[in-house]
């Protein structure tokens, strides 16, 4: 539920309640959030503190210029992680270790990353530039990134020779350089030196997720300890707002002056943040980031892996979570089509416990959903075992970074030439992501033949109810969806051979 | 070789090194100004009030609950105009209108406390609107002969006499968008009233002069009143040489009248639906080849969607009309332009600034013909390169035609083209679902602003006693490098090491009456003027050095800070010790430098003259790959040679280069502004006016091998230290980016298909000429063998008479 306040009052009406917040640790000094209300993000917060690096470009996600560094849970050891600053409240930082542009460097004593950036021509206006370093810096302080010196054919040229994954970079837009002398940078990269005190930080868990409650221009900002809790909160006030990475709500509050009059931080609920592989089931944590799930699945999902480069950013990647993706509702959310062919249920739970629903069954209409107003979305679990052949279509006008027009999952399966399983999902086509069900039917029991796939083309044309819009017309989205199963079995052929 | 262009011994233009602020960008360090106002001390937030209409008479305005707001301070409307209500030179765009003219169009401004309250407040301005029919689209304002300004006509030759020799006649239609400058800094301004009621205005303005005009004619006051600083934009492209005015004016405004200090700034909403974009274009057009496949003649009437107001729109068409042919001789021209006025942004200055639009007509027209021809397009463009002084349609030689036909060499050499051609052919043979292909447009483009008179620039160079140079030019920074280049042009030019030099924040108090920069002339006339004021100066100081050297001064050398003569023993002096015996025999140390460019004339009303001061030129060849199944597409390689003169500053030539090229590789294929044709009540909104709708190139835009060459000996006569401009022309060569779309998506259907592509390029777009190339359906709006005459202009039609001729026809010029 989202709801737009009156905003009168604003600013010159607030009063500081609540407890005291945990300074953030802004570039090794302690920074009160005293004047940080619910709504302010933490990008107006820096910029207010003097701290000018980072940058506002577009206050949606959209161009990275707001990048900064905030030290995240690895294991038991922690990781830079570049986030966007337009979009998380200001509050949801106390206690944490929060790096900018100016933190990394001065013009005396540039850090590597910035030496790269100014050497090679990486900058020419330069305001893309602080978040551009802040991004980079995070790739560079990346644990597991290794030198290869001849990345793998088919990389497309997106892995530099130092490791260097350029993805890492594909939340942050350049209007001036063309992106060359970028990548170069990038690529240029050493190794952290052995006295990096960044890349020693890394050694150390995150400082713990503080219980904080704070009350300023009319709003409440509540990170509470546990699900119970959070589950009790939402039940208190039907218009509270549970935020997670806030790569959504970020943008409605920015946007739209989306306002509530309680803000619920899930992002590190303990309940909510994990990860197990069992027998029958893989069990995915609503508030686990995009990121983590990618770093902790290592593979282990193909479809998954194949979803995350293509959905959104580095940046956003390392905020958005699936419980969000589901949580909007939204159409066209790229994790729906994926679920959906994995066959997944969501785990809700509300004041009256538990409970699993397929999610096939979870979406009823446009931006609506079987979840009760007192529910929160703790998991997703994906049975085993997976189909063995599985696909990912986006179609959109940006390969990096862009929201669908269309959305197609595949996951199918194979006995003796006859197809014996199949899992369709679609997004972007009707009010709700949905299964392909009879493209499902007309495929499962048929030989996998390029006939049988033109005939489920012209079924799988038929689903849904595509309408036009300003990414693409209906025309078109029906056209990708006659075209989809044609190109994956194409694929399918391809792979067969080269197998 | 000219004094301007001749450069000493082991000069410091020419070295490759980092933009002068660099270490400042990545440290988070350099300010722009908005950063200003964390240092700025209560200041007030201005928020516009936008019309929800794109065409309505404002018939009531009711400010009481927006005063009543919290933290509200003021409502600034028409009232409050102690001058002239009206944001520019043509006197065609009120500040506060009570007319909106289009979705977007700011009524009045609420002053606050807060951004919050100021948002608040102009939530509670209540506005009546009366609404009134709106055209949307330039078919639209087409159809009701709704234009503006001139109608100017380029002619050439005989235009019948050349269709009728033709072994080939086309005639079609063509219609393409235009482009929203996306500079990730969006407009800002930051306004105080200094001492003794001296305004002072931080803008992020590519024209600090103009700026100042316009806030001292809103304000009713003197040039002499008014101060507007640049310190640097977070880009500009165009989009900030005449939309910051009206905003620095309301940002004033308001200081004077609260006695505050005012920031304004256009959030990326506010900026997307309230300023001005590059110009789409409309064309009617026919042209006819001869047997060797030679244009013979072009007639085409091209319509620059203006939108509200006439903005730059008249010299953006003029310069369109300059570019149609691109670099091919078409012996027999008639091109007529006009400018539609529709209910949008008042479109405006862009890099390019309506050359690409022109170019994009004739690459349009040579890419679509080309199969029909029977010929290869490499080869249809390559035979029709001009050849060297044959002229212009508007009778200026093409001096260094030969540069295009050496960079077309050079670029088929370095591109390995004959080689790759194969390999693409090849790999189409064995691919049915994804297709190749490799195209190579070339770019001549004009250097100087068409109005003669933009054509001057000054500088003032300051030394210090202690051997420290400052200077000051009237170029702005917005990341194309120009202050690095001053700098280099400033210490070539005395004789010191880069160190010793530093730029001061561009100031309308240090050098008046400055021309936009814009038209890629930043470099060329700021740089003429640093360097005369640098060489009056090293003039002085080497008679100084003479009399202690006793030598002529001539025989005196300065370098890398050392000072020595020809014929003496006598050890060099340090330029301070130089420096300070200046000083003491009371040798003025500081020069004001001023340059025009020679040799410009243009007649505007006849469209006829030599309106530039020499050509760039480039050659481009684009590979990219594309998918069948959905249209998407992936550029592979691009190698281009262009010729920048003799580099100033070489890291920064190739950055704008590269650049360039991606900008225009986004207009031409990604970027999409779509506008609310419905007649919902939303009409005439812009619908993609966010970064999530409006897609910029991103890295994956980037080619992935990206190859970019100076042309060799390419050193020019007529700009400083043999440079040339750099800042547009480099965007065009990114039409082969969309003829080799084209050429791919031909590859789907039969050998000699002509495929019609929209444009920009989305994947859909590509999609779509996939399937009609399979069809071989080439489109309806394209006749083969017979032409319809394109519209011709009335016999009234207005002439061009830019407002600076106007004046300067007044004062007897
Ligand atoms: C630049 C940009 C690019 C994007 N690209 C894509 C893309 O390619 N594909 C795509 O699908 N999406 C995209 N998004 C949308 C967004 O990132 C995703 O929807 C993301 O998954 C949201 O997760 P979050 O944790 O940030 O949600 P939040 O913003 O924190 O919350 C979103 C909504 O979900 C609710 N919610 C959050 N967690 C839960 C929970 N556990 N249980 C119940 N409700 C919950 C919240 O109350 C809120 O209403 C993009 C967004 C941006 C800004
Ligand atoms: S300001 Fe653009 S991503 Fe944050
Ligand atoms: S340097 Fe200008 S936006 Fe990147």
């Amino acid at each position: 539920m989202r709801n737009t306040i009156d905003e009168r009052g604003g600013d010159t009406a607030r009063q500081l309640e609540g407890g005291p917040r945990m300074p953030v640790n802004l570039n090794g000094v302690p920074a009160p959030l005293d004047d940080a209300d619910p709504h302010t993000n933490a990008l107006d917060w820096l910029r207010s503190r003097g701290l000018t690096g980072a940058k506002e470009g577009c206050a949606e996600g959209e161009c990275g210029a707001c990048s900064v560094l905030v030290r995240r849970p690895s294991g038991n050891r922690s990781t830079w992680t570049a986030i966007n600053a337009c979009l998380i409240p200001a509050l949801s930082l106390d206690g944490q270790d929060v790096v900018t542009s100016e933190g990394l460097g001065t013009p005396d004593d540039l850090h590597p990353v910035q030496q790269e950036m100014a050497v090679r021509g990486g900058s020419q206006c330069g305001y893309c530039t602080p978040g551009f370093v802040c991004s980079m810096a995070a790739e560079y302080y990346r644990e597991d990134r290794h030198a290869d010196p001849a990345p793998a054919a088919g990389d497309d040229g997106e892995h530099g020779p130092n490791g260097f994954d350029l993805h890492a970079l594909s939340g942050n837009l350049c209007r001036c350089t063309g992106y060359r002398p970028i990548r170069d940078a990038a690529y240029a990269l050493d190794s952290p030196a052995a006295d990096d005190e960044f890349a020693a930080r890394q050694a150390e868990p995150t400082p713990p997720a503080v219980a904080t409650r704070v009350t300023a221009a009319g709003a409440e900002f509540v990170r509470p300890q546990s699900l119970g809790e959070a589950v009790k909160l939402l039940g208190e006030t039907p218009d509270a707002q549970l935020v997670a990475g806030a790569t959504d709500w970020g943008v409605s509050v920015n946007l739209m002056r989306a306002r509530a009059p309680r803000l619920i931080a899930i992002d590190r609920l303990a309940e909510l943040r994990g990860l197990t592989v069992g027998d029958q089931v893989v069990t995915i944590g609503a508030a686990l980031t995009l990121s983590e799930i990618e770093r902790g699945l290592d593979g282990r999902i193909p479809l998954l892996a194949k979803l995350f480069p293509q959905f959104a950013s580095r940046l956003i990647r390392n905020g958005a979570t699936l419980g969000g993706n589901l949580g909007t509702g939204s159409p066209i959310g790229d994790s729906p089509p994926v679920l959906l062919a994995l066959e997944a249920e969501v785990v809700l739970t509300g004041q009256n416990g538990e409970r699993a629903v397929p999610l096939a069954d979870y979406f009823t209409g446009y931006r609506q959903s079987v979840r009760a107003a007192d529910e929160i979305i703790t998991a997703l679990r994906v049975p085993l075992p997976l189909a063995p052949h599985t696909a990912f279509h986006k179609i959109a006008k940006r390969r990096f970074d862009d929201i669908s027009s269309v959305a197609v999952a595949f996951a199918i399966d194979i006995e003796d030439g006859v197809v014996s399983r199949a899992a369709i999902g679609l997004g972007g086509v009707a009010a709700t992501p949905l299964r392909a069900r009879t493209t499902e039917a007309a495929l499962v029991g048929a030989p996998w033949t390029a006939e049988t796939v033109q005939t489920a083309a012209r079924t799988l044309a038929a689903e849904g109810t595509p309408m036009a819009d300003h990414r693409a017309s209906s025309d078109y989205r029906r056209a990708m969806l006659a075209t989809s199963l044609p190109k994956f079995f194409a694929q399918f052929e391809q792979e067969e051979t080269a197998r | 070789m000219s004094n301007l262009s001749q450069r000493p011994a082991n000069p410091v233009v020419g070295q490759a090194i980092p933009h002068e602020a660099a270490s400042l960008h990545v440290t988070g360090r350099a300010l722009y100004t908005d950063d200003l106002v964390q240092r700025t001390r209560d200041v007030l937030h201005a928020w516009p009030v936008q019309s929800p209409h794109a065409h309505a008479h404002v018939t009531g305005l009711r400010l009481d609950d927006a005063l009543a707001t919290p933290g509200v301070v003021r409502v600034l409307t028409a009232d409050d105009v102690p001058g002239v209500n009206d944001a520019g030179v043509k006197h065609d765009e009120p500040l506060f209108p009570t007319e909106a003219m289009y979705v977007g169009h700011a009524i009045c401004w609420v002053l606050a406390e807060t951004l919050e309250a100021a948002r608040a407040g102009a939530a509670a301005v209540e506005v009546d609107y009366a609404p009134l029919p709106a055209l949307v689209t330039v078919r639209e304002a087409i159809a009701a002969g709704s234009f503006q300004g001139a109608q100017p006509t380029l002619e050439r030759g005989d235009i019948e006499a050349g269709f009728d020799s033709a072994t080939m006649v086309f005639s079609g239609e063509f219609e393409f968008k235009g482009q929203e400058h996306f500079y990730l800094e969006t407009h800002c301004a930051l306004a105080l009233v200094d001492e003794n009621q001296q305004i002072f205005v931080q803008s992020s303005t590519q024209h600090p002069s103009e700026t100042q005009e316009i806030v001292a004619h809103v304000l009713g006051l003197a040039s002499h009143e008014v101060t507007v600083q640049c310190l640097r934009m977070g880009g500009g492209f165009g989009g900030k040489e005449m939309q910051p005015h009206g905003l620095a004016a309301i940002a004033a405004l308001g200081a004077t009248l609260t006695g505050r200090p005012v920031r304004l700034r256009l959030n990326r909403t506010l900026d997307m639906t309230m300023t001005g974009k590059r110009h789409g274009f409309h064309s009617d057009w026919r042209v006819a080849f001869d047997d060797d496949n030679r244009l013979v003649a072009l007639d085409t009437t091209i319509t620059a969607d203006g939108g509200w107001s006439l903005d730059l729109s008249e010299p953006v068409l003029a310069r369109a009309l300059c570019h149609i042919e691109n670099s091919y001789y078409i012996p027999n021209v008639r091109v007529n332009g006009r400018i539609a006025k529709s209910n949008k942004t008042s479109q405006t200055a862009f890099r390019g600034f309506g050359g690409p639009q022109g170019m994009a007509v004739i690459e349009d027209i040579l890419g679509r013909c080309a199969p029909l021809l029977g010929i290869d397009a490499a080869e249809l463009r390559h035979r029709n390169l001009y050849q060297k002084d044959q002229e212009t349609p508007y009778g200026q030689p093409v001096e260094q035609a030969d540069r295009l036909h050496r960079a077309w060499g050079q670029l088929t050499e370095s591109g390995d083209l004959e080689r790759r051609r194969a390999e693409i052919a090849e790999f189409n043979r064995t691919h049915s679902d994804r297709k190749r292909a490799l195209a190579i447009t070339p770019v001549k483009f004009g250097i100087s602003f068409n109005l003669t008179a933009f054509n001057q620039g000054g500088a003032l160079v300051l030394i210090y006693k202690d051997g420290s140079v400052l200077i000051n030019h009237g170029g702005t920074e917005m990341g194309q490098g120009l202050h690095t280049k001053m700098l280099q042009v400033a210490a070539t030019a005395l004789g010191v090491p880069l160190s010793t030099v530093r730029l001061a924040p561009t100031r309308t108090d240090k050098v008046p009456n400055t021309s936009a920069t814009a038209a890629s002339s930043g470099a060329d006339l700021n740089g003429g003027a640093v360097k005369n004021a640098c060489e009056q100066l090293r003039e002085r100081l080497a008679t100084v050095a003479s009399q202690h050297f006793g030598v002529h001064p001539s025989d005196v050398r300065i370098e890398a800070g050392r000072v020595s003569a020809i014929g003496s023993n006598a050890d060099p002096l340090a330029w301070t010790d130089l420096v300070q015996r200046a000083y003491f025999q009371r040798v003025q140390l500081s020069a004001a430098g001023y340059y025009r460019t020679e040799g410009l004339h243009w007649d505007s009303a006849a469209m006829r003259g030599c309106p530039f001061k020499y050509f760039a030129h480039g050659v481009a060849a684009t590979e990219v790959e594309v998918d069948g199944f959905t249209g998407a597409y992936r550029t592979r390689r691009v190698d281009i040679v262009h010729d920048v003169g003799d580099s100033l500053s070489p890291l920064v030539d190739i950055g704008q280069i590269e650049g360039g090229f991606v900008q225009g590789a986004g207009w031409l294929t990604l970027e999409e502004l779509v506008w609310d044709e419905s007649d919902r009540p939303t009409r005439g909104r812009l619908q993609t006016q966010a970064a999530s709708t409006y897609k910029l190139p991103s890295f994956s835009e980037m080619p992935p091998d990206f190859r970019v060459a100076l042309l060799e000996q390419a050193e020019e006569e007529g700009a400083v230290y043999g440079s040339k401009a750099v800042g547009e022309p480099p965007l065009m060569l990114a039409f082969s980016v969309r003829e080799a779309l084209r050429q791919a998506a031909a590859e789907f259907g039969r050998p000699g298909t002509s495929v019609p592509l929209a444009m920009p390029a989305t994947p859909e777009a590509v999609f779509w000429a996939i399937e009609a190339a399979r069809t071989g359906a080439f489109g309806d709006d394209l006749l083969v063998g017979e032409t319809t005459l394109p519209p011709q202009p009335p016999a009234d039609a207005p002439h061009m008479h830019p407002e600076s001729e106007r004046l300067a026809a007044d004062a007897g010029v």
